[in-house]
């Protein structure tokens, strides 16, 4: 396909689009939220997982990767780790809205809060 | 040439991602727009094996494991009241996830370089995600010792900071144009080692009421270090990923920085202009009123309107769930009890509504700020419980104290203030509550959670 826009102007149009859709998406967050949003959005940027796969995959020498696995590891735990806080932080908030439902979402927690003590 | 069907399934994990953010945005849908997300990102590792040919699988599976096993365990055995620095520290490894990436990248790119084939913006993109990737990283372990307070909470300065902070600033982007017109690896190494000099720097002026802030700002600095690597390694998921954070988390602590009165720039220069010298961060040795719990008890027991302002010193001593029943007490003896959140209590905003919603504190007692100010001249008692800088009258009446400008909970307009405390300690911005001293205020030492027992104790023996 040999078409008439370059390919760097359909990158710079697609960063342009998504600094819209990202400031639209979180416009109108309440003030409690801000911290899962945080913790959420830092979750998403782990997705450079993808890239540290993709350098280390094609990596060539011992040293790359090596340098390259490190990558994937502190990845994995940006993404992974930030999912499952994010999880229990909201896990909590949602605990206490229905009302009969908060005592099972409530259990949970409180185990294992005993066991982390 | 990528397959039409990774690239789709790319375009649906940046999808997943967006609906992620939005959902986020409310309580509602909060949870499962998370779990949305990490369907997206889970959906973008798998796939990403077919993108190109991947060498090496069973080592980056095995790294993979690891640090699953790695994240899972730190997300679960956190306390709630350390996620913040946990955040941080996520968002630290991301960034320096991103900067490695981009070196490799840059390995690469130098051999072909000397065919002559590469773009300048393909390396400058690659500069620019190396320089703020290790900057996100070595600011947020700053951040996160600030946190953790392995450091001193307070604002560090020292001669020449600004000096060192510009000057490392200016070398790490005149190496970026080296790069860019002379590719090779070493510029980039350099640059990474400015760029952690450079986080460094940024941060150790900031003072410790500041910091979610600044958190946020690393959030979104990592985002753009990934969607300039995204352009880099021609992958468009990273792209809008790195994006939508960067766009989202800048937004976002803008909005953190209002609620806290803040400017972006007064956060982080602030203290350079000198604007908090006033902490002492000693414990003051000025007279104050000092009580018992009975005393306590006779005053809670026999009002009619009471507010809670709890603050992060409650959630450290684990004395969420004795308040909880405290308050199940007086309010069976007809008292009226609210609690009053001020969106920062605690480390972050909505800190504070998380820890009570652990202890499972009906939600339609918590009042925002807001909602709860006006009450506060009405109130017979006002219990502040580890709080401190949110109540403190400095922020209205000291144009230097560095919380100056950021709203405050009315507690000294209340009849009757009860401060429940550890110590003289000031709170985390480090400065002296003038409130501590004023006639209708009194003052309960002691640990938390065993002041807050004895509390419920002589209540419940009135």
């Amino acid at each position: 396909m040999d078409s008439a826009i370059s390919a760097e102007v359909v990158w710079l149009t697609i960063f342009i689009l998504s600094v819209f859709v990202g400031v639209e998406v979180i416009s109108k967050v309440s003030s409690t939220l801000h911290t899962p949003l945080m913790s959420g959005a830092n979750a998403i940027h782990g997705v450079i997982l993808v890239g540290a796969v993709l350098v280390t995959g094609s990596a060539e020498s011992a040293a790359a990767l090596v340098v390259g696995l490190i990558a994937v590891v502190l990845a994995t735990v940006n993404m992974v780790g930030g999912f499952v806080v994010t999880d229990r932080m909201l896990q909590m908030f949602g605990g206490r809205r229905r009302e009969q439902p908060a005592d099972s979402a409530g259990g949970r927690s409180g185990s294992t809060k005993a066991t982390r003590q | 040439m990528i397959p039409t069907w990774v690239q789709l399934a790319y375009l649906l994990a940046a999808v997943c991602f967006i609906v992620a953010l939005k959902g986020l945005s409310s309580p509602r849908t909060a949870r499962r727009g998370n779990l949305i997300g990490a369907v997206g990102a889970l959906l973008a590792t798998v796939v990403v094996f077919w993108e190109r040919d991947i060498d090496h699988v069973l080592p980056i599976l095995v790294a993979i494991a690891v640090g699953s096993v790695a994240g899972v365990a730190g997300a679960q055995r956190v306390q709630m009241t350390q996620m913040p620095q946990l955040v941080a520290l996520f968002n630290g490894v991301g960034g320096g996830a991103a900067a490695l990436v981009a070196l490799l990248e840059l390995a690469e790119l130098g051999e072909v370089a000397s065919l002559g084939e590469v773009a300048e913006f393909d390396l400058a993109a690659t500069a620019f995600t190396v320089l703020i990737g290790s900057l996100s990283f070595s600011g947020s372990l700053v951040t996160f010792a600030k946190l953790q307070e392995l450091m001193t909470t307070r604002p560090v300065l020292f001669p020449g900071l600004p000096v060192a902070f510009g000057g490392s600033l200016l070398a790490a982007i005149a190496l970026s144009v080296l790069l860019v017109v002379n590719p090779a690896l070493w510029p980039g190494v350099v640059v990474a080692v400015l760029g952690l000099v450079v986080g460094v720097l940024l941060v150790l002026p900031v003072g410790g009421a500041d910091v979610p802030i600044v958190i946020s700002l690393l959030n979104a600095f990592t985002g753009l270090s990934v969607a300039a690597g995204g352009y880099v390694l021609g992958n468009t998921l990273l792209l809008v990923a790195g994006t939508l954070v960067g766009a989202a988390g800048t937004f976002l602590t803008r909005l953190m920085a209002t609620a806290m009165g803040r400017s972006l720039a007064n956060t982080l220069f602030g203290a350079l202009k000198g604007g908090s010298t006033l902490g002492a961060g000693e414990a003051s040795d000025r007279p104050v009123k000092s009580t018992a719990p009975e005393d306590v008890a006779i005053l809670l027991g026999y009002a009619q309107r009471v507010l809670v302002v709890p603050g992060y010193g409650l959630a450290v001593a684990q004395a969420q769930h004795t308040l909880r029943e405290l308050v199940d007490v007086l309010t069976e003896r007809g008292v009226q009890v609210d609690y009053a959140i001020h969106p920062v209590a605690g480390r972050m905003p909505g800190h504070m509504n998380v820890l009570l919603a652990e202890a499972q504190v009906p939600y339609e007692q918590l009042k925002e700020m807001d909602e709860i100010n006006g009450e506060f001249k009405e109130a017979d008692v006002v219990l502040v419980v580890g709080a401190n800088d949110v109540v403190n009258p400095a922020a209205r009446t000291t144009p230097g104290a560095p919380i100056y400008g950021m709203p405050i909970l009315n507690a000294d307009e209340a009849r009757q203030v009860v401060f429940m405390k550890r110590s003289m300690r000031p709170g985390f911005a480090g400065i002296e509550n003038e409130l501590l001293f004023e006639p209708q205020t009194t003052l309960l030492f002691g640990d938390a959670k065993q002041t807050m027992s004895k509390l419920l104790n002589a209540v419940k023996a009135l």
